[in-house]
């Protein structure tokens, strides 16, 4: 089912940046995009641990968690974030990756339960869509 | 005589110029221009055609603004006879996996032709963490090489005599314990001071602005820096202290002109602070040297270089009274834009890296770094590397455009646009001045809120193709799959670096490692140069972590904002 645009401001994001990797660019693009487009957005700022990420998305009972990463270490964190918000109950979370993800990781990425992974070169409004359809209702 | 009654000058020239615009006009109303807007990448407005009248606006004088190769205010570039006499350094940066591993990266880029060394490090390094912390988890050798001790350093340039090349370390948190390293390294292979050249990148106000790799906060961290200088200006002469970058700046959104205008105003900030702690300008100003971006835009970037000569070398001149002339220059590396590759349709990116790098070279740069094609979607394979190596080698053997000095030089176009680039600079820079300096306008959040803005913006006009990324917005191709193979980094890496380092710590005195830090932290507390300290606390093998948690215990940890 798709969220109307109207209920935007209803959905909660939280961007995070996971691991040591410094490139905020883009999480701060796709941040401010995203509050442009009326959802309510989260940012964890830089150098986030898994567990500072799953204590924030838990405390702000948040919809959708979206991880930039840049540094290659995506197969390790993403699986830690998403095993431990889904631990403390938040189950249909939307996880989103972006970054510089090679093809190879995709599946397993998606194995661990990320929905979406975006790549670079994606269109504001690709990810807005897909927020849009796949934000969970609650 | 009164220039606009020159016979031959602007007065005719500006009146067939208005009768030129007016056929034009009149044609363009059936033949109109294409419907969009005629701007640079960084979206600054640009003319259709530049004429001796654009000079004559600027109050061009050839004496003034240029004069000559190798001299003040060196516009037209750094050497007397530029390129012919040495060509630029072929610089590719290559760190990835175990030092070993790099190590034969480096070998191997060495037997191709390379002329210097310039070590990527990882994360965990980068942000002065040992390839066995936690922290370190997942990133370890993934997008540079883990060095957690002296004895990672010492495998790293294996075989490689220090005398003979020059190496370039991207690092900058905890640049002073790598530093230290390599300083420890030379001196066990008996190498003397004087024959260690190379560069520390080792700009920290640019992590607090663009890459955010950073350790303590900002006034002790800038501590470290000039302690750096003031060691290296007197120990090692031949050694770069600080490379003052704009790379990082530019990538992470800002346009030309504020990756030049916050470059400079880093670089003064390190100018400033170093006459602070007493040092003679004309002492440690020759060793810095500087990093800039190279973009697609190809007039606006050679523009880019040219003012940036200009405006150092005045400043340098007129506001820090610097009398040598090698305090005057701005010696450069530049790389070609990373944010510019793109994942879709990966070989067009050898054709980006060659635009880029011609610009650079047209702009006078004295060491450069090419690309490789498929660094959006991982460390780049032996072979991109290869190519992106070639590219250099073509431009400088092959297309003839080394043979001269400053070629453009003299253009209506690019002097007008060098100058609008170099106005447009100064006015940031004024602004910084305004607000109390740059490590102010950083503490406040300054530079990054503009660089913030500009990315954001930047990334509307591509969604609205305004601007346009060939593949991506534009001339995409149905072929969805990427067919590259890529380089791997696997985890056993962490796994084996980490085996290492344990087996290290058995073996070093372990007395003397404590022994060691106890100096570091004194020093750190009672504002000692640190270099001495640290350089003794690595050859007994304390690693990287442990010196930048002993300066973490004296000077505490940076917590950046989560503004967006």
């Amino acid at each position: 089912m798709t969220n109307p645009i109207s209920k935007r401001n209803k959905i909660r994001v939280l961007i995070a940046k996971p691991g040591l990797d410094g490139h905020d660019r883009g999480a701060k693009v796709i941040a401010r995009a995203l509050r442009d487009a009326g959802f309510e957005v989260i940012y964890t700022g830089l150098h986030q641990t898994p567990e500072m990420i799953v204590q924030a998305a838990i405390q702000e009972d948040v919809h959708v968690v979206g991880l930039s990463i840049l540094s290659g270490a995506h197969n390790a964190l993403v699986p830690e974030v998403i095993n431990g918000v889904r631990g403390a109950g938040l189950v249909d979370t939307l996880f989103l990756v972006g970054g510089i993800i090679p093809d190879e990781d995709f599946e397993g990425l998606k194995k661990a339960g990320s929905h979406m992974v975006f790549t670079p070169g994606t269109s504001l409004e690709e990810i807005i869509n897909y927020i849009d359809k796949h934000a969970p209702q609650r | 005589m009164p220039k606009s009654t020159d016979k031959n000058g602007s007065y005719k020239t500006a009146q067939l110029r208005a009768e030129w615009d007016k056929r034009r006009e009149s044609i363009e109303k059936k033949s109109p221009p294409r419907p969009i807007r005629f701007t640079t990448l960084s979206d600054m407005e640009v003319p259709l055609l530049c004429t001796p009248e654009d000079l004559e606006k600027i109050d061009f004088d050839y004496e003034r603004e240029l004069g000559f190769p190798g001299e003040y205010p060196y516009t037209r570039g750094v050497q007397h006879n530029m390129y012919r006499g040495k060509l630029w350094t072929m610089r590719q940066f290559a760190g990835f996996s175990s030092p070993t591993e790099t190590n034969k990266r480096f070998k191997m880029l060495l037997e191709q032709g390379q002329t210097g060394l310039s070590t990527a490090f990882d994360m965990p390094t980068l942000m002065g963490y040992d390839c066995d912390s936690p922290k370190s988890l997942g990133e370890v050798g993934k997008c540079g090489v883990s060095v957690s001790s002296l004895e990672d350093m010492e495998e790293l340039f294996q075989g490689i005599p220090l005398g003979d090349v020059t190496t370039s370390m991207t690092i900058n948190g905890p640049a002073i314990v790598i530093l230290a390293m390599y300083y420890a390294m030379a001196e066990k292979q008996g190498v003397p001071n004087a024959k260690i050249r190379g560069t520390l990148q080792n700009d920290i106000l640019k992590e607090y602005i663009a890459q955010k790799e950073w350790l303590f906060p900002i006034a002790p961290a800038v501590k470290c820096v000039i302690d750096t200088i003031e060691y290296g200006t007197k120990n090692y002469p031949n050694w770069n202290t600080v490379s003052i970058s704009g790379y990082h700046i530019r990538e992470a959104g800002a346009t030309a002109v504020q990756e030049l205008a916050f470059t400079l105003a880093d670089g003064m900030a390190y100018v400033e602070e170093s006459i602070k702690r007493g040092m003679d300008v004309d002492d440690f100003a020759p060793r810095l040297s500087f990093f800039f971006d190279v973009h697609n835009d190809f007039f606006e970037e050679i523009a880019k270089f040219r003012a940036a000569r200009r405006i150092w070398a005045r400043m340098m001149k007129d506001r820090y009274h610097a009398k040598s002339p090698k305090s005057w220059m701005l010696r450069t590396h530049a790389q070609t834009a990373g944010v510019s590759l793109t994942a879709q349709q990966p070989v067009n990116n050898v054709v980006r890296v060659a635009i880029q790098a011609m610009a650079g070279v047209l702009g006078g740069v004295n060491s450069l770094h090419t690309n490789s094609m498929d660094e959006t979607l991982a460390l780049p394979t032996d072979e991109s590397v290869l190519v992106a190596l070639r590219t250099q080698q073509i431009l400088a053997e092959e297309s003839g455009i080394a043979n001269y000095a400053d070629p453009l030089g003299g253009s209506y176009l690019v002097e007008a646009l060098t100058h609008k680039v170099e106005q447009e600079a100064l006015e940031y820079i004024k602004k910084i001045d305004d607000m109390g300096g740059m490590i102010k306008a950083v503490e406040e959040g300054y530079p990054q809120a503009e660089i913030a803005n500009s990315a954001y913006r930047f990334q509307r006009q591509l969604e609205s193709k305004d601007k346009v990324m060939v593949g991506v917005n534009r001339y995409q191709s149905v072929e969805k799959k990427r067919t590259m193979d890529t380089l791997y980094i696997d985890r056993s890496v962490g796994v084996r670096q980490a085996d290492k380092l344990k087996a290290l710590k058995q073996r070093r005195n372990a007395s003397v490692v404590t022994r060691c830090l106890e100096q570091v932290k004194t020093d750190a507390a009672t504002g000692k140069n640190l270099m001495p300290s640290i350089i003794e606390a690595v050859k007994a093998y304390a690693t990287l972590q442990e010196v930048c948690d002993t300066l973490r215990g004296v000077y505490g940890e940076y917590r950046g904002d989560d503004k967006y």
